[in-house]
């Protein structure tokens, strides 16, 4: 039994491999790129406008507005990085209508590549926020003892991230070929429509603990402030 | 006893021990989270009823704590996964017995 897609090898040259997990990846990104070309080539601002473009609208506005409830008073700073792990996650999971589609992130190479973007991006947005030097002493908070476990928890944070998404999502496609084997005709379908409700919840689970990191680092310290709570 | 009932000998123990191991770490990883899961609906709901207004807060943080309740059933998941299908004392086994 495959446990992840990386083991679909499609192509292989000398160390080179052309695994599901790439060719699904770059499909996607095929797919939300040029959907989203296609789509703004014709925006308006007028009262009638297209399908498509309500659609987007609805999409963006909404992200924007869960970032904002987060507590990023300015959403639209963080709005490319977050609404693209958003969309990436959320159409990975949608895609598994497709018979014959893979999720990609059902292959830990995916996900330890989004939370290493979190990773990155936490410190990044933090500097640019507040300065090396203010968001470097957010690590001896509240006092320097703490220095060693804020550093774990970094890291920690990261592997959780990760790992959270490749279980739930190959868990939800290992059941469905096991379901497969047993029962092939009505109860793998059901259990696709509960993967779809997983996957969409664990898209906004991404993003919205991405989000959290951010906003606990870019947030300016007060020299009294109270307790913030720790996710 | 010769070599090859050895590892044959080896290949049970480590196929059983593997088997009976992750079916141990899924049982009680999954006791754990859901018990916790439980408690922690069972108070948004009872938020929620008291506080209607505020259920966009509530729904939110509850979603993000579920997610880390649930990321320890996870590993669990994961690491008896890993003793299944891709376990390292296996591969030690096979390669063992190869070299026959």
């Amino acid at each position: 039994m495959r446990v992840s897609p990386d083991e679909m090898i499609f192509w292989q040259q000398g160390f080179l491999k052309l695994n599901a997990t790439i060719l699904f990846t770059w499909g996607l990104m095929l797919v939300l790129a040029l959907g989203s070309k296609v789509i703004t080539r014709t925006l308006s601002t007028g009262l009638k406008r297209s399908r498509w473009q309500n659609l987007l609208e609805i999409v963006v506005t909404g992200i924007q507005k869960q970032i904002e409830d987060v507590g990023l008073s300015q959403p639209q700073k963080y709005l490319g990085f977050l609404g693209t792990l958003f969309l990436f996650v959320a159409a990975a999971s949608l895609g598994t209508v497709i018979p014959g589609y893979e999720p990609p992130t059902g292959s830990l190479s995916t996900t330890a590549a989004l939370a290493l973007c979190v990773f990155v991006a936490v410190p990044f947005f933090g500097i640019k926020e507040q300065g090396v030097g203010n968001y470097l002493k957010s690590y001896v908070q509240p006092t320097f003892i703490m220095l060693p476990f804020n550093i774990i928890s970094e890291l920690s944070r990261t592997l959780a991230l990760a790992v959270r998404l490749f279980g739930n999502m190959m868990s939800g496609a290992m059941i469905i070929a096991i379901l497969l084997t047993i029962t092939p005709l009505i109860l793998p379908d059901i259990m696709t429509v509960l993967g779809l409700l997983t996957g969409m919840v664990q898209a906004y689970i991404f993003s919205i603990l991405a989000a959290v990191y951010i906003a606990a680092a870019t947030r300016v310290r007060k020299p009294k402030s109270e307790p913030e709570a720790n996710l | 006893m010769d070599s090859t009932t050895m590892i044959a000998l080896e290949s049970t123990i480590i196929a059983v021990a593997s088997i009976v191991i992750a079916g141990i770490t899924t049982g009680f990883g999954c006791m754990g989270p859901a018990l916790a899961e439980g408690r922690a609906v069972a108070t948004a709901l009872r938020s929620l009823a008291q506080q209607p207004d505020a259920s966009a807060t509530i729904t939110r943080t509850l979603f993000v704590g579920l997610a880390m309740i649930e990321s320890t059933a996870i590993y669990c998941f994961v690491v008896s996964m890993i003793v299944i299908f891709a376990n390292p004392f296996w591969n030690h086994v096979i390669a063992q017995s190869a070299g026959k």
